[in-house]
């Protein structure tokens, strides 16, 4: 049995950032990067549907990404991914969740697993589509915001509760194979330990090109193009200053004030 | 028609709040003819509640099931979309829109944003707006030469329209489809202290920053002296410190009716980020003068929660 965990490297911005010359992105420069919040938890949900069985199952991390996304794929190597592969064509440089989801699913096809993971969300840009759109392409069964998950290696279906709203759980059975978009809290991941990082770092990290799944780069359109990106007027808190008695006091007052008790 | 066409969202027999939102995001988009669709099960019980000014058409959807399945609701709305080519489609930004929209905007490619609290219409022309880079950033999205565009908007942002109208009522027929999944039952969530969050108007927070599940006694006191309902940030309600039900943030309950928000040590998660930006006031106290929380705050003190929390009791 194969299980794929598709995960994103994400972008948190530096506190000082500009934005491109064009306007449409913060200069890369100003990025810091990681592996993506959600993708801990996707990626932990497969290898404990590996331990669970003793083993017969291959965890595959996918990653569609320039080179420095390889940092996050050894860490999934590290945390218990039997192998990584990495997509990318320069010319995919800004592409959005559909167009990555078009690739995820091509990549998918190759790889045949019997369920394919991704997070919810993520943590930069939160647009919750790529793991969904990515069943759209495949024309597979799927469900968002997973926070239950019972699967037997081998079964023709799988047990899963969706998170809605207010922590209300929806219950359903789902035929595999399956996409299934992880939430946050369905299970604790681990970390890595420091033997398992050394020996990531000797793994070899897949790379494919569009070429290689059959695909071209005019075909892999995004679903909506960055006219601007802008700091919001509202901009930063005003910060109240001061000693923690003094602070306080401001606080108590906005209080007060915002709920008329004056 | 290349009007707009709105999803509303139901669940187990209740109009959910944002599909009215929805219809008051619709008559933003420079007079395009509104017709709102509902699916369920005897749809036509939800016709008044849908009949509000701006409404040209509700569209009723008999479905077989009555909690929401990706198939059954990709395949409707899909043939909705095709039998009534909208220039755009609004559905909510919600876990069930989650579970189909993205699949249904990549089979037939429609141009679609996720999260968008603007959206305009300039000669001919949509643009939505929606957060980037952990809420630190507004986006601009169009979409070009796409003849449909899908934009599931985040709740709590746009104004429901007020009044009653007397829109025309059609039926569509939902092809039949083989579903995938087989919806067992809804589970409530455990533990729940009978709080209601979406009514509180002041919220007492607190989020990882408090370190050990011991300290949440002296916040649980103080929102009590304060007059605050006692609310928490995902990590909290995860550890099962707190109640699920008293989760705050876009997973969590809606808290609609907040209109004061103090966070004490939540960092400001994006799920958290996107589901109370629309507090009026919202304080964030954190020790990391770099948290995220504060890019939405309106007041923010950099200093330790356990202090701030002391001093402030002294106040109440």
């Amino acid at each position: 049995m194969k299980i794929l965990v598709a995960v994103k490297q994400v972008a948190a911005l530096e506190e000082d950032f500009e934005f491109r010359a064009d306007g449409r992105d913060v200069d890369g420069d100003f990025l810091v990067m990681d592996l993506n919040e959600w993708d801990d938890y996707s990626l932990e949900e497969a290898v404990k549907i590996k331990e669970a069985c003793g083993g017969a199952v291959e965890i595959v991390a996918v990653s569609v990404g320039p080179p420095t996304v390889d940092e996050a794929l050894r860490k999934c190597l590290a945390k218990g991914a039997d192998r990584a592969v990495r997509i990318w064509d320069e010319a995919m440089r800004g592409s959005d969740s559909i167009a990555v989801a078009r690739i995820l699913a091509a990549a998918a096809r190759a790889e045949a697993p019997d369920l394919l993971f991704a997070g919810v969300q993520s943590s930069d840009q939160a647009v919750a589509a790529t793991g969904i759109a990515t069943a759209g392409f495949l024309g597979w069964p799927h469900a968002a915001v997973v926070s239950q998950f019972t699967y037997t290696p081998g079964a023709a279906t799988a047990v899963l509760r969706r998170e809605l709203e207010g922590g209300l759980l929806h219950e359903l059975e789902i035929r595999t194979p399956a996409v299934l978009t992880i939430q946050l809290g369905i299970n604790t991941p681990r970390y890595a330990s420091l033997r398992s990082i050394k020996q990531a770092a000797a793994k070899p990290i897949e790379l494919r090109t569009l070429a290689d799944l059959s695909l071209n780069a005019a075909e892999a359109g995004s679903s909506a193009r960055v006219r601007r990106m802008y700091v919001p007027d509202k901009g930063r808190a005003e910060l109240i200053e001061g000693s923690a008695a003094e602070q306080a006091k401001r606080l108590a007052a906005i209080i007060r004030e915002s709920t008329g008790a004056a | 028609m290349s009007g707009v066409l709105v999803i509303a969202e139901q669940r187990r027999g209740e109009l959910r709040p944002v599909s009215l939102e929805l219809l008051g995001a619709a008559q933003a988009l420079g007079g395009l003819p509104v017709a709102v669709a509902v699916l369920a099960p005897n749809p036509a019980r939800f016709v008044p509640a849908l009949s509000v000014p701006g409404v040209a058409e509700v569209i009723t959807v008999e479905l077989a099931i009555s909690e929401f399945d990706p198939d059954t609701f990709e395949s409707a709305v899909g043939a909705l979309i095709r039998a009534r080519a909208p220039a755009v489609v609004l559905m909510a930004h919600s876990v069930d829109s989650f579970g189909y929209a993205a699949a249904l905007a990549a089979r037939h490619g429609y141009g679609f944003a996720t999260d968008v609290f603007k959206v305009e219409r300039t000669g001919g022309e949509l643009i939505a707006t929606r957060g980037g880079y952990g809420q630190k950033v507004n986006v601009e999205v169009d979409f070009p030469g796409r003849d449909t565009v899908i934009l599931a908007l985040r709740a709590n942002v746009f104004k429901p329209p007020e009044g009653t109208a007397a829109p025309v009522v059609s039926a569509f027929e939902a092809p039949a489809v083989e579903s995938r999944s087989l919806g067992r039952e809804y589970i409530e969530p455990p533990g729940g202290d009978d709080v209601d969050m979406s009514t509180a108007e002041f919220i007492l927070s607190i989020g990882r920053g408090i370190g050990e599940e011991a300290k949440v006694a002296q916040f649980r006191e103080l929102a009590q002296a304060l007059g605050a309902t006692l609310g928490c940030s995902r990590p909290i309600a995860d550890a099962g410190w707190l109640p699920k039900s008293r989760q705050v943030g876009q997973s969590g309950k809606t808290a609609s009716a907040c209109k004061l928000y103090v966070a004490m040590g939540v960092s400001g998660a994006i799920q958290h980020l996107a589901g109370m930006k629309h507090v009026a006031t919202i304080v964030a106290v954190n020790t990391d003068a770099e948290a995220s929380i504060f890019s939405v705050a309106k007041y923010g003190i950099v200093g330790d929660i356990f202090e701030i929390a002391e001093e402030l009791r002294r106040h109440f």
